[in-house]
Formats: structure tokens, sequence, C-alpha cells
């Protein structure tokens, strides 16, 4: 068994990187020639640390699923990423955001770990700008800055609602350089299906060629997993199609310890479901929450009729709408942070006032009739019109509302063919990102050596809940400016070895594992596609495991779990052959592992017997329903054990130690 | 709704494909174009079928990984969109669609409607990057001011999908409005202007080894673009490549 | 030719620059045309200075021949390019929704170009050389005129002459500001470039029709 040793330098906090980089050991640029390095997942983190891993000069095999690393779902990010520039003058510095961080995670993060992400956070900037990422800038040339999730500063850098986008495009054009050069080799429509260990070392991984079905061993001397997040194990989530857990959990399968599985973010602005045939949700950016109001009707009959069809919620009066964030939280009001705003529509819809006509009844209004008034005002007043007409006022209110997030009210209306100008939008909450992932230490490493878990694949940064516009800037802190070296700490030792044969016991034994769990897949002959179980399993997840839980369901998650993975088993269906392109294959195994780390989810949520960001249990609560934390006792990081059935992992527990902050009840009344 | 649809099936790249004809009944009108695909395929694998292959992932209009030729349009009707994004209530009751893949011979099928656009990649692999290491102290961020104007057009450009349409919908299958995006989008940046003329040179010199058309400036592709990419990029690459020619 | 001018772009810019030179050709040779249906002295003076100065003979008429023959070898050279980059056709290709006709059978309106090229070279331009440099035929100021009244007495060529310059018209609706984006002209100037591209496609065409029902229907 490893030891958990997080490893975070000695010092003061605010100089633990600068010490432990001046202290690490570094490997010469000749022998870096001599060195192969394996990243799995091309999205930000992956990305970047590819591209510098190469530039450094080691050898880079680069993995992605997608048909080039230009697709990873780190695209789709749309609001920002924060950095510690101060650029506004209005008070920001690294301790702000690196404190806004820690308070946002709700005290369940390192403070090593997310003062070197604030640390760097400007270096992640200057990088991308340099590389040509075209951020928003205002008429004096500068770069703009917008505010976001309710911190005090303005740090958040933006490129229009696609700022994901333009970052991964960077971090591709950055690996694009080096695959030209030959320094990256990169194996594009490939899935990581096992990693292999030799002596207690990551040595390589198997591979399979999703054009041909190949099965492939890649040896390297250090793998880096970079694969994304396990959100999908609840079906419907905003995370692509096919984002999976499989690299993850196969490394947790060889001895990595996953980490606080529990901690999921579920975004509160989401389109709702509209039915059962539905295989994806999409997100409203939190942007909407600055100038957005969000209601139900007061009266059960009102949003009853709203939902038969019978009642235009245009037509309720002011006076029978329920703002109930406003209503709980006067002071933060709409602007609460994720997890509050979440819960707080799920308690509206769980005792019926929820405006959507699907099967749950889960939807609330996002209205923005009163802001393109204020807007419209502003307008007219601004224009020297005198009074105007309520038309005039409606219009003018419209084009500022349009030229703030036009994007996006298009994207609503084109897929529920609702006009968000002029009713309010539908949302609710969706599952969107997951803080919890493989345990690493300071250096990014595993419990595995020389495996490494970068971006939202590994747990590190946010704790139990992760503000807005910070996901961004932990891929790419970890990918360019935090991997590459401390990698280098752990390489030192293997500038002799040569290169890793692929042809021994080791990798024999992962490939007959690889290919085993496939033949059994498509020799099943079962009775029900993927999707049957995929959608049964996102089922018992989102509404056992979901926004809140509680110790009787999350018993009843754990054996239901269990028993549907059985049944996946017996009766998955799985046409067609292992040595061609076969998207139901690719499906099988992803959902074989969800069905696992599933199990593994709601065993930590049981254990977890407090309430905290994005983990609450019902019994766990104040008087008025907030959140109620145990610092006493869960101040620590639940790193799991694989010992064959999920649920019977072993914990070890990594106590948090908070030298710099306070430990505070968040309060947003 | 229930729907008659007409899709190109082709085992591998090295079988020759064909149209076939299937039914799906009780779609949703709310159910995006891929959902549709979706429950054709659960249908055809609890038929004991093989199931239609297609590229998607994010399915929020991002990614560029769905492509599929719809009733002779890239991403079918409907302007400013990508497949995924795309709902079944643009279509009616009883109508016949044809889904066929992108078809281009430098996007060769895989299978199905599933075609190999590396070209595209190896295209960015001749130029489209600036070659800045990464380093903890680059230049500041602020340090080069650039004018809004310019910023924003370099933003538009580069908002680029690599989805192909633009191959797709072109007569010529030309490339052009992918490899001007890139070559806009740096050559309106200061930080681009140090490699703009091997750029240029390179990254058209491999568009035209992967077997693209020639622009014949028709339009279609700025129309089909689900991102709008416009025209003024493949002039912005002509002016590019004629300054370089000269150098 | 293909050897010597070899990326995409670089044909597409010869393409554009030989369009360009022939757009001027064409309105210089409408405005000696329409000289015609002003006064036939005037169309003989013009016709006797093209036919006899040495610079246009032997500088701009050679420049001209190969302009044209460079901007059909090389239309056709693209076009078999442009077929064959799409190896494997649409069942379904709804070209209608995204481009205009004229854009893409630039190809078709091209070659009845070519074959009025033809027409016209027969009527016109053979018994031209011949006389001139063949049979060396004494230069008589005022045949120009009365040559080509009656070219345009028999009703089955003037007819043809109209369809061509309809589909001149046709290639010249997309060719002209087409011709401007491939040089990289494309700026805010673009939609006035446009405009007189769609007056200049339609009104010369139509023009030259105008001049060939002119002397047909004096000549009944």
């Amino acid at each position: 068994m490893a030891t958990l040793d997080s490893k975070i330098p000695q010092g003061p906090l605010a100089d633990k990187w600068t010490n432990h980089k001046n202290n690490i050991r570094l490997v010469n640029p000749a022998n870096k020639r001599k060195i192969d390095v394996i990243v799995v997942g091309t999205g930000l983190a992956g990305g970047s640390a590819a591209a510098t891993l190469a530039e450094l000069g080691y050898n880079v095999k680069a993995f992605c699923y997608q048909d080039s690393p230009r697709r990873a779902h780190s695209i789709a990010a749309q609001g920002g990423i924060n950095a510690a520039k101060n650029y506004q003058g209005d008070g920001d510095s690294v301790y702000r955001l690196f404190y806004d961080t820690i308070k946002g995670g709700d005290y369940r993060s390192r403070e090593g770990n997310v003062y070197r992400l604030a640390e760097v956070s400007g270096n992640i900037i200057d990088q991308c700008v340099a590389q040509g990422v075209p951020f928003a800038r205002d008429y004096g040339g500068l770069l703009d800055n917008r505010s976001f999730g309710g911190v005090l500063v303005s740090r958040t850098f933006y490129a229009k609602g696609q700022t994901g986008q333009q970052l991964l495009l960077g971090a591709y054009s950055a690996m694009n350089r080096q695959i030209a050069k030959g320094k990256i080799s990169m194996y594009n429509r490939h899935e990581m299906l096992d990693v292999v260990v030799v002596d207690g070392k990551a040595r390589g991984i198997i591979a399979r060629n999703l054009i041909t079905g190949e099965i492939e061993r890649h040896s390297a001397h250090a793998v880096v997993i970079a694969s994304g997040g396990y959100g999908n194990v609840f079906f419907l989530s905003t995370n692509a199609m096919g984002s999976n857990a499989t690299a993850a959990w196969k490394i947790h399968k060889r001895g990595a310890y996953f980490a606080n599985p529990c901690y999921t973010q579920i975004h509160p602005t989401c389109i709702p479901v509209h039915g059962d045939q539905q295989s994806k949700l999409t997100l409203m950016s939190e942007s909407l929450r600055n100038d957005g109001r969000i209601w139900v009707p007061k009266k059960l009959e009102d949003a009853q009729a709203v939902r038969e069809g019978k009642l235009k919620p245009t037509d309720i009066p002011e006076e029978e709408r329920d703002y109930y964030l406003e209503r709980r939280y006067p002071s933060f009001g709409n602007l609460v942070p994720r997890d509050v705003a979440s819960r707080a529509a799920k308690e509206r819809c769980d005792a019926g006032f929820g405006v959507v006509n699907n099967s749950t009844k889960e939807g609330v209004f996002l209205d923005f009739a009163s802001a393109i008034e204020r807007y419209g005002k502003e307008q007219a007043h601004i224009q020297g019109i005198h009074n105007p007409s309520k038309e005039k006022i409606t219009a003018l209110g419209e084009e500022v509302v349009a030229s703030k997030y036009g994007n996006l009210f298009d994207m609503y209306r084109q897929i529920t063919d609702d006009n968000p100008y002029k009713t309010p939008m539908k949302i609710y909450p969706a599952v969107h990102y997951t803080m919890g992932g493989i345990w690493v230490d300071y250096n990014l490493m595993t419990t595995v050596p020389g495996l490494y878990a970068i971006g939202e694949a590994n747990f590190s940064d946010h704790g139990a809940n992760r503000l807005g516009a910070s996901a961004l800037m932990q891929g790419l802190a970890d990918g360019y400016f935090v991997l590459p070296y401390t990698i280098g700490d752990y390489l030192a030792d293997d500038i002799r070895t040569g290169p890793i044969p692929t042809d021994t016991p080791e990798f024999d034994e992962a490939e007959k594992n690889v290919t085993g769990q496939i033949q059994q897949l498509i020799n099943n002959n079962g009775k029900h596609s993927v999707d049957y179980f995929h959608k049964k399993l996102g089922l018992i997840m989102w509404n056992k495991v979901g926004m809140a839980r509680n110790a009787k369901g999350l018993n009843e998650a754990i054996h239901e779990i269990s028993e549907l993975r059985e049944q996946f088993w017996k009766e998955v269906k799985v046409p067609g052959t292992a040595e061609e392109f076969n998207q139901e294959l690719e499906k099988a195994g992803r959902v074989a592992d969800f069905l696992e780390l599933g199990e593994l989810f709601a065993r930590d949520a049981l254990e977890r017997n407090e309430s905290c960001g994005g983990h609450y249990r019902e019994e766990y609560q104040t008087e008025e329903g907030e959140a109620k934390r145990d610092d006493e006792n869960y101040t620590y990081v639940a790193a799991w054990e694989y010992t064959g059935k999920p649920s019977e992992a072993i914990m070890h527990k990594e106590d948090l130690e908070f030298k710099n902050v306070e430990l505070k009840t968040r309060s947003y009344k | 709704m229930n729907l008659t649809l007409k899709i190109w099936r082709q085992k591998n790249a090295n079988t020759k494909g064909a149209m076939e004809t299937y039914k799906v009944e009780n779609i949703s009108p709310d159910s995006s174009f891929l959902e549709m695909l979706d429950i054709l395929n659960d249908q055809l694998v609890n038929e004991g079928k093989e199931p239609v292959a297609f590229d998607h992932d994010c399915r929020e209009g991002i990614c560029g990984m769905c492509s599929l030729q719809i009733n002779g349009e890239p991403h079918g009707p409907g302007r400013g969109i990508t497949t995924c994004q795309l709902h079944m209530r643009k279509f009616k009751d009883g109508d016949t669609i044809y889904i066929e893949p992108f078809r281009a011979r430098a996007f060769p099928v895989i299978k199905d409607l599933v075609v190999d656009r590396s070209a595209f990649d190896r295209i960015q692999h001749a130029g489209g990057y600036i070659s800045v290491n990464t380093s903890g102290n680059t230049q500041d961020a602020n340090g080069i001011p650039i004018e809004k104007h310019k910023a924003d057009k370099a933003f538009d450009a580069a908002t680029c999908i690599g989805c192909g349409a633009c191959v797709a919908a072109c007569k010529n299958a030309s490339a052009m409005l992918f490899t001007s995006a890139k070559v806009s989008q740096f050559a309106l940046l200061p930080q681009g202007e140090t490699e703009a003329t091997e750029r240029v040179m390179n990254m058209v010199k491999q568009m035209d080894l992967e077997g693209f058309g020639n622009c014949t400036n028709t339009g279609a592709c700025e129309i089909e673009c689900p991102k709008g990419i416009s025209l003024e990029n493949i002039a912005r690459m002509n002016r590019e490549y004629l300054k370089a020619s000269v150098k | 030719m293909s050897g010597f001018i070899k990326s995409s772009i670089a044909r597409k810019v010869a393409m554009a620059l030989s369009a360009i030179f022939l757009l001027l050709f064409l309105l210089q040779h409408f405005i000696i045309n329409f000289s015609s249906v002003l006064s036939a002295d005037l169309f003989n003076e013009f016709s006797h200075f093209m036919g006899t100065n040495p610079l246009v003979q032997f500088i701009l008429q050679p420049i001209l021949i190969f302009g044209v023959v460079f901007h059909f070898v090389m239309g056709f050279i693209l076009e078999a390019k442009n077929k064959s980059a799409r190896n494997i056709k649409y069942v379904q290709y709804k070209g209608n929704a995204n481009s205009s006709w004229m854009s893409r059978n630039m190809i078709y309106s091209g070659i009845v170009i070519l074959a009025f090229l033809g027409l016209h070279f027969y009527d016109f331009w053979f018994p031209e050389i011949a006389h001139k440099y063949v049979h060396f035929l004494p230069e008589d100021p005022n045949r120009y005129f009365g040559e080509m009244v009656e070219k345009f007495h028999d009703p089955v060529r003037v007819a043809l002459y109209c369809i061509a310059f309809v589909l001149l018209a046709l290639h010249l609706l997309h060719g002209f500001s087409s011709s401007f984006q491939s040089v990289g002209f494309n700026n805010k100037y673009t939609p006035a470039v446009k405009k007189i591209g769609k007056a200049y496609a339609i009104l010369i065409p139509l023009g030259f029709i105008f001049i060939a029902l002119f002397h047909y229907f004096n000549s009944l």
C-alpha cells in the first residue's frame, strides 16, 4: 500500500512553489531526448502538457479518442479564465484569488496547491496572448475583464462566450508546432484501455485504435492522465457524449487512489430536460445570472397551469411570483454560488413549483424582463429620449441584452423554440464538472510512481466546489507550468533506463486484460443496448446521488448500481466486431467503468457525514436548510484504494491543514 | 413525427457504400437531429442490426466533431448551426431525409457517415501556430496593445471549429475558408507577423497537397459555415499569399 | 502551364488577372462596336486604326490572344482538378441553397462563350488575318462597316450571337466580383464593386445584343 504523502514543500505559503522549483531535480537537455512520456487526453491540461514537455525535449506520445486534439471538451467552456493580474486595479492579488478559491471550495482543498494555482495564473494569460489567443480587448487595446460567480473583483479574462475554445486552440497550436517537429507523436482516435505497471512504476499503456480495432502497446518512462472528469456517470450532463472516466478508472484499478468522488458540481443554469429521448444537456453561461432573475410561481395552481400550457408566465403578476433566491439570500440574491443556487431550485421544484412540462416537472424561470426595462430606460436617458413609450424602452433594452448575451439567447431559442426576449427562459441544474478525481501529490503524481494526473482528472485544487472560470485556469496551470517541471524530478532517475520494451509479461498481462473485456462484451449476445444501462445508471445517480443525498438513498444506490452492473454484464448487447470501427463497443467499455465508479461515488457520499460544497447531505443542514459542514471530523481528503468491489474500497485520509486561512461558514444571506 | 431516412452505409474505407432506407417513428419535434439518429441506432441494435456510425461529441455546436450532409446541405437546413444543434422541428412529419457523409477526396470515409478529416490537422501542422515556447515569463499580456477592431476580427476568424462544412458545401471541395481562417487570425495580430510569410506559404502548400479543390468564390462555404466565418478571410489569405510570394 | 503556376492561389490569381484584362478588352470592344450604331464612318475609323496600328496588331493582339487562351486553358485545368477533388458525388446536393447558379456553372457559360468565340473568329478574325497577312490585299479604310453589317443579315447567326451574350452576362455576373475577391480585394468598397460588376455584367452584353439586333433589323 502506498502511503499518502502530499509532499507539500515546507516554508511560508508564498515561497513554497519557488523553493520547490529551486530544489527539485532537473533532467539535462541531452538526456530528455532519451525519455518518452505518454499523455492521455488533449484538452487544456493534456494539450498544454504535451506541448510543453515536447518543447522541453521529451519525446511525447499523445492520445485522444476524438479525431483531432482540437475537439477535447475543454472547447465548450464558455465564460472565461481567472487570473490574478489585477489589470483593473480593483485590489486583486494572488492571495485574494487563493483565498476565494479555498473559500469557494468550502475549505476542502490543499492550501499549497491552491496558492500555486493562483501564483501561476498570471503566467497563463501572458503565455496565451503570446500564442495569439484573441482575448477580448477594450478600446485602448488592452485586455478586458469581467466579474464572475459572486467574487468581489473582475479577474476573468474572456473571448466572448468561447473562452475554452480559444484557449484550447492555443494549446492545440502549440501541439501542432511540436507535431510538425516530430517531438509529439499524435494518436487520434485512440482510446487508452489500461496502464502498464512494471516494477511498481507506470511504464506504458494499452490503447485501442478506434478505426481498426487494433490493440496497441505503447511504452514510456512516465504516463500522464489528462482525460477529464466523470460527469457522464449521470448519463445526462453538460459533458461531451464521449467524455468518459475509463482512463482514470483503469489507473485506479491499477493502484492509483481515487479522491473525493462525491464532489460533483451541478450547474444551476442549464436548459431543462425535454423528454426521454434526450441525450445531452446544454449549459447556459453563469454570466446570465448577472442580469436574469430566477423565480417560480407563488401558487401551486399557477405552477400547474404553466406546466399545462394554460397560463403564460408573462401573465403572472409580480406579486404572485416567488423570487426565491432574492428572498432567501438578500445580500447575494441571484448571484449566490453555483451549489447554493442549484439546491434552491431543487427545493422549489420538489415542493411542486416547477414550471417545465417534463416527467419530473423540473425547471424554474430565468427572467430578463426587469433587466430589459432597466437597460431600456438607461439607454433612453443616454439617447436623450424624454418620456419614452413602453415599446421604445423594451426595444432599447432588448438591444442591450442582445449585445451582452446574444449568442446565448440564440442558442436557447435554437434548442427550445422559445423567444427568451419575450418570455422568461426555463432553466434547471445539470451535472457539469467533477471536483473529485485521481488523488495526486503536490507534484501531481498519483500513488503509482511515474503515473501523473492533471486537469479535471485529478482532484487537487477545487475542494468541494469549483468557482466559475477556474477550471480553465487549473487545466492550463497543470499542463503549462506545473507538471512539466515536477515530472523532471521523477524522470531524473530514468536517464539511463533506455527505451522501455513492450514485449514483457506486464504488457502481455495488460493486453490480455483488455482483449478479455472486449471479447466478453462482443460475444455477450445480450438483449439490451449500452444506452439502456447508461440511462438506468444515470437515473439512479441523479435521484439518489444527485443534488441532495441521504444515507438511505445512498445505501440503495450502492445496492442498485451493483445489481445493474451484474445485469449489464449478463444482458448487454454489443453489435459488430472488435476489429472495426465500433462505436457501441467504445460506449460499452466506458459504461462498464461508470457502473463501477458510480458505486464508489455513492460510497464516498455515504461516508462523508456532512454537507460541503457540491456534496449535500439532507441529514446535515441548518434549521434554514443551509449546508452544514463538519470541520472537526471531515477536514480531510478521502482517497480510495481499489480492492475489487468498488463499495468495498479502502479509504485513506489525507488531513487538510489550514495555516493561512480561517475556516468559516459560507454565508450568502 | 414519422420519417423516412436514406442513409449512406459503408462498412469501411475499402468497401463500396450505398444508400439504404430506414424508418423511424414517434420522434419528438424537440429532439435534436442526432438524438433522432440515436433512436434509430437503438432500434437497429434491438433488431440485431449494425447501428449507423456517425461522428459527434459535445452536442452543443462547438467541438466540430459532428458533420453530415443532410438533404444536400452540410449540417442540414438552417444557418449558423452544426448538425447537433439542428432540431427535428425543422422537418415535417412524413419527410424523407437524405443523410450522407461530407464528401471530398481529402476526407475519405472511415465508416458509414464518419470521415477522416486529419487533412485539416496536417494543414495546421504546416504553420497554424506562433512559435513561442512555454515559459513562466513571456512578455506581459498587456505589453502589446492591440486595436480592438483588429482583435475582434482575429477572434471572429479564430472561432472556426474545423468541422469541414466549408469543404462539404463547396462544389470544388476547397478548404480555403478553413485555411484562411487560421492565416487571418495570425495575420491580424502583431504576434503573428514574424512568421507570416512562411505560415501562408506552408499552409497553402499543404492544403494543395491534401487534394482539396480550388476556390472559385461561389461563397457556399460562408453561407454554410456554422460559425459564420467570412469570405473576407479568403481575400486576406490571397493578399497574404501574394505578399509572401513577392518577398 | 500548370507547371508554371503550381499553387492553387497563384492559379486563382492568374485566372483573376486574365479575367480583369479581358473585362477591359471587352469594354473597349463594346465601345468600338457601339460606334457602329452611331455612325458608319466613326466605326470605320476606329476599326482602321485597330486593324493597322502596329502596336495594337503586334503587341496588344498577341497579349490578348495569350490572355484568352490562358483564361480558357487554366479554366479547364482548374475545373478538372476541382472535379477530382470530390471523387464520390453526393446523391443529393443542394447547391442553390448556398450559391448562385452562375457561380457554380462558370465552366458551362465559359464553354458556350468559347464556342461563340470560334464563330466570331470564323466570321471576323480569320477573314481579317487572311485579308491582311495571307493575301496581302490592299487596305480600304472604309470596308469595315459593310463587312460587319453583312454578318448580321442571317437571323440564325444573330440568335446564336444573342444566346452567347446571355451566357456571357451570366459568366460576368459571378466573374466580375469574383476576380476582385481572388486578388485579395475585399473591403468596405466590396459592395460597390459588386454593384458595378452587376451593372457591367448586364449592360455590356445587353449592349452587344442591342448592336446585333440593331443591324439585323436595319437590314430587313
